[in-house]
C-alpha cells in the first residue's frame, strides 16, 4: 500500500495541513488564544478570488496573490480592531471575541454575497495532471508540496535568523520579559496575525482549488483540521504544528485505505477517536515545546 | 536621575505600594531593602512599566515616565534584571543577548559589547549556542545581567541578583555590581542580603508594607535600625524609625 501514489497524496495533504496548523499556532504561541476566526480568513481569501475574478480583468495569478494578501490584511485588521482592545482583559474575553469575529465574517459573506456557494476560477494549472515517479497526480498536489517547502524554509529563516523572529520566539516564551527588552508588544502580535492570515490565504488557494467554489461556511472544516493537527503535534511549538499536520495527513490517508468501504464514511469519527486517544495519552502532543502558559498582560 | 514621588500601585484590589518616595542620583548605587512582601519587586515593576497603571510620579532624566509602556521605558535607558532571572529558556545565550540589545542596537558596537560581556562573564562565551534553559541558576543570573547591560542602560535595576547562588557566586555578583557603579553606571539594587548590599551601597531605603520606613546612608541604617528587623521582619529593634 505504501506506493509512490500514497506518498505523494500523503505529502501533499500533510503539507496543506501543516501550513493550516502553523497559522493557528503562530497566534496561539504568543496570545495563548485559539483563534476561532482563523477559518474565516480562508473564506475571505476565497471571496477575494470570487469577487476579483468576477469584477476585474486581472490575470488569475495576480488575483491569487491579492486574495492571499487580503486574508493577511483581514487577519491584521481583526487584531487591531477587535483583539487589541480586549487583550489585557482576559483570555475568555478574547475567545468570545474570536467567536464574534467568526460569526460576523460569515454573516457578511451571507449578506453581501450569497448563502449559496459561488464558483471561482483558478489557473488551469490547478486542474491539470502531471506524472511524477510514475504516478499521475493533479499538479495541484505537487504545487502544495513545493509551496509548503518554500514557506516552511522561509519561516524557518525568519524565526531563526532575524531579530524579529528571535523576538517572536521570546514573546511566545515570556511575553512581559520580551517587552522589557524593548520589543513592542503590538509589533510581535501584529506580525503573528499577519503571518497567520497569510498562511490561511495560501491554504485557501489549494483548499478552494479542489472544489473551485467558495461558500460562507467553508472555513469550518479547515479550522477543525488545524485544531486537531495541533492537538496531535502539540500547541507549544511551531515544529509541533508542522509535525501534527503531516501526521494528520498520514493518519487520514491510512484510514482511507485501511477502512473497509462500508465504514469509510465514518472516517471522521475514527479521526476523532485518534484525537481523543492523543488527548488521553499524550496531552502535550508529539512535540512538547518550551512555551510557557504565561498570558499576555 | 530617577525621582519617584508618592507612588501607589496595586494588584487588582490588593494595594502593594502606599506612596513611595525614592531618589537615585547619577552614578549612585542605591540599595532597596525590606522583608518578603514589603513591595521591593513591585516598586521595580512599577518603575519599569511592567505593572500598570500606577498613581504618582516617576521622573527619569527630567521626563515623566509613570504609566509608560515597558518597551518605551527601556528605550529611555532603564533596564531591569527581573526577579527570578526570566531568561528566555528556549533561546540560545547568543539570542538572549541579541534581544538585550534590541532597544539600542547599533551594528558598529554590537561585537565590541559582546566581547565586553564575555570578559565579565566568560561562561557565556562558552555556552553561546546553548539554550538559556540549559544553564545553571548562577549562569542564568549572569546571563540576565549581561542581557540587561547589552542595552547600555543609564540606570540598571537588579531584583535580588544573589538569590539562590552559592557563596562564591554571591561574592562574584556583589563584586560585579560594585564594579558596575565604579565604571559609571547608576544602580538600584534590591537585595535580601542586606548586610552585603549595605557594604557596597552609597545610600539605602528600607521598605515595609509598601511604605518607605527608612532612607539614608548605610552607616545611619546600621546604627539606627536593627538590621535583623529589616530583614527577617521581626519586631523593630531600637525604637521606631521615621523618615
Ligand atoms: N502578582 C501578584 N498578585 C497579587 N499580589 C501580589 C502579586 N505580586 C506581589 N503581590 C503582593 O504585593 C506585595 C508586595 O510584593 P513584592 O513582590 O513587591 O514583595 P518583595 O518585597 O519583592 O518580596 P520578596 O522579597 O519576597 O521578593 C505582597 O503583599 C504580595 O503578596
Ligand atoms: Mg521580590
Amino acid at each position: 500500500m505504501i506506493d509512490a501514489e500514497f506518498l505523494i497524496n500523503t505529502l501533499s495533504l500533510g503539507s496543506l495541513y501543516a501550513l493550516l496548523a502553523l497559522g493557528l499556532v503562530f497566534v496561539y504561541g504568543i496570545l495563548k488564544l485559539v483563534n476561532f476566526a482563523y477559518g474565516e480568513y480562508i473564506m475571505v481569501a476565497g471571496y477575494g478570488l470570487f469577487l476579483l475574478g468576477s469584477y476585474t480583468a486581472l490575470p488569475l495569478w495576480v488575483i491569487m496573490i491579492l486574495s492571499v494578501l487580503l486574508a493577511a490584511a483581514v487577519s491584521y485588521l481583526t487584531e487591531i480592531v477587535a483583539f487589541r482592545p480586549v487583550r489585557t482583559k482576559s483570555l475568555t474575553a478574547m475567545l468570545i471575541t474570536s467567536f464574534a469575529i467568526s460569526v460576523l465574517l460569515q454573516n457578511a459573506a451571507l449578506l453581501f454575497v450569497s448563502p449559496r456557494s459561488r464558483a471561482v476560477r483558478l489557473p488551469a494549472a490547478f486542474s491539470q495532471s502531471i506524472t511524477v515517479l510514475g504516478v499521475t497526480t493533479p499538479l495541484r498536489n505537487v504545487l502544495t508540496i513545493v509551496t509548503a517547502i518554500v514557506l516552511l524554509a522561509g519561516l524557518t529563516v525568519l524565526m531563526k535568523y532575524t531579530v524579529l523572529g528571535i523576538a517572536m520566539r521570546a514573546a511566545a516564551d515570556k511575553f512581559t520579559t520580551t517587552r522589557l527588552m524593548g520589543v513592542p508588544a503590538n509589533l510581535v502580535i501584529s506580525v503573528a496575525f499577519i503571518i497567520s492570515g497569510f498562511l490561511a490565504g495560501v491554504v485557501a488557494m489549494f483548499w478552494i482549488g479542489r472544489s473551485s467554489s467558495v461558500d460562507p461556511l467553508i472555513g469550518f472544516a479547515p479550522l477543525l483540521i488545524a485544531f486537531i493537527a495541533t492537538v496531535i503535534g502539540g500547541m507549544h511549538s511551531l515544529a509541533g504544528a508542522v509535525a501534527g499536520g503531516f501526521v494528520y495527513g498520514l493518519l487520514f490517508n491510512m484510514l482511507s485505505i485501511l477502512l473497509p468501504a462500508s465504514v469509510i464514511s465514518y472516517r471522521d469519527a475514527f479521526m476523532f477517536v485518534i484525537v481523543i486517544l492523543f488527548l488521553l495519552l499524550r496531552p502535550e502532543g508529539l512535540i512538547k515545546g518550551s512555551y510557557t502558559e504565561e498570558r499576555v498582560g | 536621575m530617577l525621582s519617584v514621588k508618592d507612588l501607589h500601585a496595586s494588584y487588582g484590589s490588593i494595594k502593594a505600594l502606599h506612596g513611595i518616595d525614592l531618589e537615585v542620583n547619577e552614578g549612585e548605587l542605591v540599595a532597596l531593602l525590606g522583608t518578603n512582601g514589603a513591595g521591593k519587586s513591585t516598586t521595580l515593576k512599577a518603575i519599569s512599566g511592567v505593572l500598570r497603571p500606577v498613581v504618582g510620579s516617576v521622573r527619569f532624566a527630567d521626563e515623566e515616565i509613570a504609566n509608560k509602556k515597558p518597551e518605551a521605558i527601556v528605550k529611555k535607558g532603564i533596564s531591569l534584571v527581573p526577579e527570578g532571572r526570566e531568561i528566555f529558556t528556549s533561546l540560545t545565550v547568543a539570542e538572549n543577548l541579541r534581544l538585550g540589545a534590541f532597544s539600542s542596537y547599533q551594528r558598529s558596537r554590537y561585537q565590541k559589547d559582546l566581547e565586553e560581556m564575555f570578559a565579565l562573564f566568560p561562561i557565556l562565551e562558552e555556552r553561546l549556542n546553548q539554550p538559556g534553559g540549559q544553564l545553571s541558576g548562577g549562569e542564568q543570573q549572569q546571563l540576565a545581567i549581561a542581557r540587561a547591560l547589552m542595552s547600555h542602560p543609564k540606570l540598571i535595576m537588579l531584583d535580588e541578583p544573589s538569590l539562590g547562588l552559592s557563596p562564591a557566586l554571591v561574592d562574584q555578583i556583589f563584586e560585579l555590581v560594585s564594579a558596575l557603579r565604579d565604571r559609571g553606571s547608576t544602580v538600584l539594587l534590591v537585595e535580601q542580603n542586606a548586610e552585603r548590599a549595605l557594604k557596597i551601597a552609597d545610600r539605602a531605603y528600607v521598605l515595609k508594607n509598601g511604605r518607605i520606613k527608612f532612607s539614608g546612608s548605610p552607616q545611619q541604617l546600621e546604627s539606627e535600625l536593627d538590621l535583623a528587623s529589616v530583614y527577617f521582619g521581626g519586631e523593630e529593634g531600637k525604637g521606631e524609625v521615621t523618615v
